[in-house]
């Protein structure tokens, strides 16, 4: 058998899931409801309500994607500080999660943080004040953060531990202390395993909607809230479709710039 | 004379041991390395060649003992602070840096000026011959290259010592050869100590002022190339430097050894009457003569070309005899051996296989 019909299945895949839904949606983002061609779906997206809740998620995902950072290098370098057996066991603990539905993730995290939630009622037995987080930013941002972390420590956790021990030694042997081993070897060296989880987490999070619905009580307006109701409570889908084209391209151009000095490195680039 | 060999020393190991999970690899090892020496620790993996050399970098702790740099105690000095530098077998290179900003490296953290950081990048580079080479990508280069720049790296940092693990090991015949003169022409330019480790004999041979030969965290012998090869001290390093025949003989007297049966005179003295030992003849030295001539009389089992000379294999008395000569005898045909007094080394059994400690 010819190597090449294995991709059969892949190919109608690809076709059926994910070209044809494209064209589709470019389509009806270039037409109005006469059938006419029209930019005005597009353009749509600069509209204040829009452009206010582009913003609004560019903010959410830049500082979902920091903190997701802050808190996924050290724990990576703590893991691979790690003896093997309990490495094994401890990655398997973080990934865990990941194997309940997100939407159930999602829902019991607003049971945490409602106002007469888990949260609150801890507080209360410490006679600490509840907070009020619920249906805020906050909520939204821990949401997010809990809900993406796993897509950052796995990355960054295998480009340190793809770093050759020998790569370490030789620094020390140059005369680098271990400050000096981390800044010039360590992390430049990590760099890759970072920008992948970037973009697993910053692509996600910029374009989520179920969150900030379930987090945010309906207040939060992400842009995915607003093309989400385009198509589903207005039943524009022309307009739907437009902003989808435009923030879709808003986030090529952001990844293509981001990675613009990591093309030739393996496995980072995404096209 | 001894009083002098002292104050040249550069390094001193004292007393020293290392265990792994309860296997001893070094034990209560001592050595001492001359000023400007090219010292070769050799032996077989696992007789801790690698730990001595990474006890020197400062890699690994010994369990006991000390190590003295100019008669000061550093075992306890981490290794970014040590006056040595390292030839990793892989290389071990930056992957992200380019050839200069890889040999650059030491010079930074030195802080030195950004012009005397040029001109040793340039004399690096020039000495290891890989005049350009400045901007390429270390990932790029060869395996040969790669290693040249893991050198030039290690070298402008001037250190009192270069430690070097196996730094051929990756390479293929001919270019660890070409490599070989290299190292011996760059000690020459540089004039530093060099500590070289190899399970290589041929190259321990080729390079070195010293060999230690180890096997199983012991010191077996140590001396010049010429003297290990001509006067090994015991059965494990004879068979370990080249090939030989080692066969058990019995000492009757003073410059005789009797082995299977023949009395074969020798020029080894001071031996117990009757002492049970060790004889090791090289292949080279031991003469393929007419049947009838010579202390034994054999069949050729095997004849093989080797490029300049025959090795030959002949059963005589119990034992397969390797030997190496020019001219090629008929398989089958029945030979005579021979070899000269001077040929034959005579060496004490070892009292345990595992606790035979040679001092020269």
């Amino acid at each position: 058998m010819k190597r090449k019909y294995l991709s059969t299945p892949y190919i109608i895949w690809v076709i059926g899931f994910t070209l044809f839904p494209l064209i589709t949606i470019a389509v009806s983002a270039f037409t109005n409801d006469d059938g006419a061609f029209t930019w005005d779906n597009i353009v749509a997206i600069s509209e204040p309500i829009n452009r206010q809740a582009l913003l609004f998620s560019l903010a959410i995902a830049f500082g979902c994607t920091l903190i997701c950072i802050l808190l996924a290098y050290p724990t990576a370098l703590f893991l691979k500080s790690f003896r093997f057996k309990r490495k094994g066991f401890t990655i398997f603990l973080l990934v865990l999660p990941m194997w309940m539905n997100f939407i159930l993730r999602i829902l019991a995290w607003q049971m945490i943080l409602s106002k007469n939630g888990i949260l609150n009622f801890i507080l209360g037995k410490f006679g600490l004040t509840p907070l009020a987080i619920s249906n805020t930013w906050i909520a939204l941002m821990i949401g997010m953060v809990y809900d993406f972390l796993p897509y950052m420590i796995l990355p960054i956790f295998n480009a340190i531990s793809d770093i050759d021990e020998d790569l370490i030694e030789a620094a020390r042997d140059l005369g680098a202390g271990s400050f000096t081993v981390f800044r010039k070897i360590i992390f430049p060296l990590s760099m890759p395993g970072m920008l992948s989880g970037v973009v697993m987490v910053f692509v996600p999070a910029m374009t989520s909607f179920v969150i900030a619905d379930i987090l945010g009580g309906g207040k939060l307006q992400l842009i995915g809230n607003i093309i989400e109701q385009e198509f589903m409570k207005s039943m524009n889908w022309h307009l739907g479709a437009g902003l989808s084209i435009s923030l879709m391209l808003l986030v090529l151009i952001g990844l293509a710039f981001t990675m613009r000095n990591d093309m030739e490195e393996k496995g980072t680039a995404i096209w | 004379m001894e009083t002098n060999e002292k104050e040249r020393d550069i390094l001193e190991l004292r007393n020293i041991s290392k265990s792994f999970d309860g296997k001893k690899v070094l034990d209560d090892l001592s050595l001492s390395i001359g000023k400007n020496e090219f010292i070769t620790l050799l032996g077989p993996s696992g007789c801790g060649k690698s730990t001595t050399l990474r006890i020197i970098g400062g890699f690994v702790r010994p369990d006991s003992g000390s190590v003295l740099f100019e008669g000061k105690d550093i075992t306890g000095l981490a290794s970014e602070k040590r006056n040595v530098n390292t030839v990793f077998q892989k290389y071990s290179l930056f992957p992200h840096m380019n050839v200069e900003e890889n040999i650059a490296f030491g010079l930074k953290l030195k802080k030195k000026s950004k012009a005397y950081i040029r001109d040793k990048i340039k004399y690096a580079l020039k000495l290891v011959n890989l005049d350009g080479y400045e901007k390429r990508n270390t990932t790029a280069l060869s395996g040969g290259q790669q290693q040249r720049v893991a050198i030039a790296r290690a070298i402008v940092n001037e250190p009192e010592i270069l430690l070097l693990d196996e730094p051929l090991g990756a390479l293929d015949l001919k270019l660890r050869h070409d490599m070989q003169q290299e190292l011996i022409r760059i000690k020459k330019e540089v004039g530093i100590t060099f500590i070289y480790v190899t399970h290589d004999q041929e190259e321990a041979l080729t390079m070195s002022d010293k060999i230690v030969v180890m096997n199983k965290g012991i010191i077996q012998q140590m001396g010049t190339s010429k003297s290990i090869y001509d006067e090994p001290q015991n059965a494990f390093v004879a068979d370990f430097i080249g090939e030989s025949n080692i066969i058990n003989g019995v000492m009757p007297c003073d410059r005789v050894v009797e082995i299977f049966g023949v009395k074969i005179p020798c020029v080894d003295e001071g031996f117990a009457k009757g002492e049970q030992v060790d004889v090791v003849i090289r292949p080279e030295d031991l003469e393929i003569r007419p049947e009838g001539e010579g202390f034994f009389t054999g069949r050729v089992t095997s004849v093989l070309f080797k490029g300049a000379y025959y090795k030959i294999n002949v059963c005589a008395g119990d034992y397969e005899w390797v030997s190496q000569s020019v001219n090629a005898p008929e398989v089958g045909t029945r030979v005579g051996l021979y070899v000269l007094p001077d040929n034959i080394q005579i060496m004490h059994k070892p009292k345990s296989e595992d606790a035979e400690i040679i001092k020269e």
